[in-house]
């Protein structure tokens, strides 16, 4: 990467007291990318974004913005601008006051004050709403107003913390497509932090996967979803989620599944015999036989018939869960059994001991 | 009209519940109770200040104000009536001729000179209602004699000090609530007890130090002696501080990418956000200022030009009689400006509550 990138962040450690809530993250993010920080509650995803947006300061390590090291710049002058989860928007004043009070403590000439502050209105047309209070508006149109706000600064870098989270699930859609929309139009850099995998499954760039302060895995979206490097990410990302069935790796190579049945695969890496493991399959990836042939037999115990798609969840024999997907419509009874094919193609296997995807031979698709 | 009686008449079984419940009884006899504790006193000494001066020495319990009817008598001056019942009189009122007896000296009005023998319990005065506007207009026209009793001066003073004091105190106890509520630093916990634990000592404790304090700054026996030390109150900055922490971080946050100072934030943001608990604090500031009575005698009663109201009151209680109808009359006066303050600072509690507008 020869361009400067817009943000770098290199051991950002950060501690309160003696809870250390970051352990040493670095990310780059270039010019005009849109990255997604994903991950459960508590995953330090939101701490992230204050330390980059100047509202705490890292315990140690470095943040860069543009090439610049802003470690102990403050908020305001770092040229960042951000949504907050609960929007923030300042309830006594109106939404027009609500956008130029930024700019006029920049003491920014009024008239382009006003140019700002109408362009960013006709963007995210709010301009029938400039004269009312936050309190008279809609979930949905604070949330516009407080984009708009964040736009009126041009800043440098977007920050959204869960900025959808306060919204129904139709408007969630809704807005979702309209700041991906926003991100091509304006170009900035956007950092957006959720913990819905869905969010940042359609909107993202590149995502960053988070967990207990650590980055699990940084990548564009299919390739998290295709090659997982772990089974923490494995498990995050997709819905429904992977299935996953437990096994041992067998002496003359393959492995042999808890449920039945053994697997030939092959692994680049030297894998001792009777290592557990962990393996992973898509639920749109299984064979479904409902006439039961296929090498492995499962119970109905609940389905989902969604029209274009259809949700099988079955019990093993041995008790593990599988969900199926199927792209078409089927007739199902609870309690009926179904065979079902695992495809060597699409499985991925992770090492118990530390939850690590292993390298399978052939590099298969 | 139709709307106040509903809702005076609300039950805990809603609009269609008709019935009275054991919660309904309770509840309106706690309010009943409540309205009479407040009311009482209040009525007692509106209805008190418009009686005459007669009725208040005679301690004269009776709601109306009411007054022994006087008439010019021939030869004996302006003398009260009396009622007797008895043939002689003819209907007509009687005034005493002599001294209080058994058996008391009375004559007919219009036969002054013709003396009869009353008992003392058949004499009924005659009354009459009359609102004594004198109460108010003496002392306040300075009329009747009242020429110590400088109203207007001692109004202006009130208001100055209550104005100033209450606009200091605001903007004191604002600034300390927000760094005791939304700043981080060693000690904000203890900061915020000390002051609080200063809530446990009464005034009159501290009246000595103060007035040694005060004495040493210089301002003794100006009205500022008397604003100064009471600008900062420990209910003030509790009051706020609580309420300015229900202001969400966030919103400060917000603010500080905004680029705005920490001035600005407190100015902008925090103090509006603030309003219903600044009315609320700005109400009892009034109401302790414009009340204060012990330490404005203290500082202020060398120079009776800076007396405020509530000193000036005690001007009309001597060493040996009390015009006790003038305090009445001026305490009733004196309770006006504050009853308005609170008429219209207390819109700002309710509709406060409904712009905290963060969902």
């Amino acid at each position: 990467m020869t361009q400067v990138p817009a943000l770098r962040l290199s051991k950002i450690v950060k501690s309160y007291g003696q809870l250390t809530v970051m352990h040493g993250v670095d990310l780059e993010i270039s010019e005009g990318e849109f990255v997604v920080f994903v991950g459960p509650s508590g995953c330090g995803k939101s701490t992230l974004l204050r330390l980059i947006a100047g509202l705490d300061d890292p315990s140690s390590g470095e943040i860069e913005v543009a090439g610049k090291r802003v470690n102990g710049i403050p908020a305001s002058e770092r040229g960042l601008s951000m949504v907050f989860q609960s929007y923030a928007l300042y309830p006594h004043m109106t939404v027009r006051a609500n956008l130029s009070f930024g700019l006029e403590n920049m003491r920014m000439d009024r008239a382009e004050i006003a140019r700002r502050v109408n362009h960013a209105a006709t963007l995210l047309q709010i301009d029938p709403l400039m004269d009312r209070r936050p309190g008279q508006l809609s979930g949905g149109q604070r949330q516009r107003v407080a984009i708009g706000r964040a736009i009126v600064r041009e800043p440098k870098i977007f920050l959204f913390d869960e900025p959808l989270s306060n919204l129904d699930a139709e408007l969630r859609v809704q807005m979702r497509v309209e700041i991906s929309a926003l991100h091509a139009e304006l170009g900035n850099t956007m950092i957006y932090v959720t913990h819905d995998q869905v969010e940042a499954m359609t909107m993202a760039d590149r995502i960053v996967v988070l967990r207990a302060g650590r980055i699990e895995q940084v990548g564009r979206p299919l390739d998290l979803y295709n090659h997982p490097a772990n089974r923490f990410v494995a498990g995050f990302i997709g819905a429904p989620q992977m299935n996953f069935l437990g096994g041992v790796i067998a002496a003359g190579g393959g492995l042999t599944l808890d449920c039945g049945g053994t697997k030939q695969v092959r692994f680049d890496e030297a894998v001792p015999a009777g290592a557990r493991v962990t393996v992973g399959i898509r639920p749109e990836t299984i064979e479904v036989s409902l006439d039961g042939q296929g090498e492995l037999t499962g119970t109905v115990t609940g389905f989902e018939q969604l029209g274009s798609v259809t949700y099988i969840y079955t019990a093993l024999p041995n008790g593990e869960k599988l969900t199926m997907q199927l792209a078409a419509q089927v007739p199902l009874t609870r309690g009926q059994s179904i065979g079902i094919t695992l495809p060597l193609a699409h499985t991925h296997v992770f090492l118990d001991a530390d939850g690590r995807a292993l390298p399978m031979a052939g590099g298969h698709r | 009209m139709a709307g106040v009686m509903r809702f005076l008449t609300r039950t805990a079984g809603g609009q269609d519940g008709r019935r009275i419940g054991v919660t309904d009884v309770l509840a309106y006899g706690y309010l009943i109770l409540g309205v009479l504790l407040i009311l009482v006193p209040v009525s007692w000494t509106f209805l008190s200040s418009v009686k005459p001066r007669e009725a208040i020495e005679a301690f004269d319990t009776r709601l109306l104000p009411l007054d022994q009817i006087e008439a010019e008598v021939d030869g004996r001056g302006l003398r009260p009536l009396y009622a007797w019942d008895d043939p002689r009189t003819e209907g007509q009122p009687v005034v005493k001729v002599g001294p209080t007896r058994a058996l008391t000296d009375v004559a007919r009005i219009d036969r002054p000179e013709e003396v009869l023998q009353a008992p003392r319990g058949e004499l009924v005065a005659l009354e009459e209602v009359r609102i004594a506007t004198e109460n108010y207009l003496d002392p306040i026209l300075q009329r009747g004699g009242q020429r110590n009793f400088a109203f207007f001066r001692y109004l202006g003073n009130t208001v100055f000090v209550t104005v100033v004091a209450t606009l200091i105190t605001l903007l004191i106890n604002s600034m300390a609530a927000f760094a005791l509520s939304k700043y981080e630093f060693r000690g904000r916990m203890t900061f915020t007890l000390l002051i609080v634990a200063t809530l446990l000592i009464p005034s009159t404790i501290i009246l000595v130090s103060l007035f040694f304090v005060v004495w040493s700054m210089g301002i003794f026996g100006s009205l500022w002696g008397v604003i100064i030390p009471a600008a900062a109150t420990p209910t003030g900055v509790f009051l706020l501080r609580q309420y300015m922490l229900t202001i969400p971080d966030e919103l400060l946050e917000a603010a500080r990418m905004d680029a705005a100072s920490e001035w600005k934030i407190y100015w902008r943001i925090v103090l509006p956000l603030s309003l219903p608990a600044l009315s609320v604090l700005a109400i009892l500031s009034v109401i302790w200022r414009w009340n204060d009575f012990l330490w404005p005698l203290i500082v202020l009663i060398s120079d009776p030009t800076r007396h405020t109201l509530q000193i000036g009151l005690t001007a009309f209680s001597g060493e040996f009689s009390s015009s006790t109808h003038y305090i009445l009359a001026m305490t009733v006066v004196s309770l006006i400006p504050v009853t308005l303050v609170f008429v219209y600072l207390q819109r700002f509690i309710t509709t406060g509550i409904a712009t905290t507008g963060l969902k």
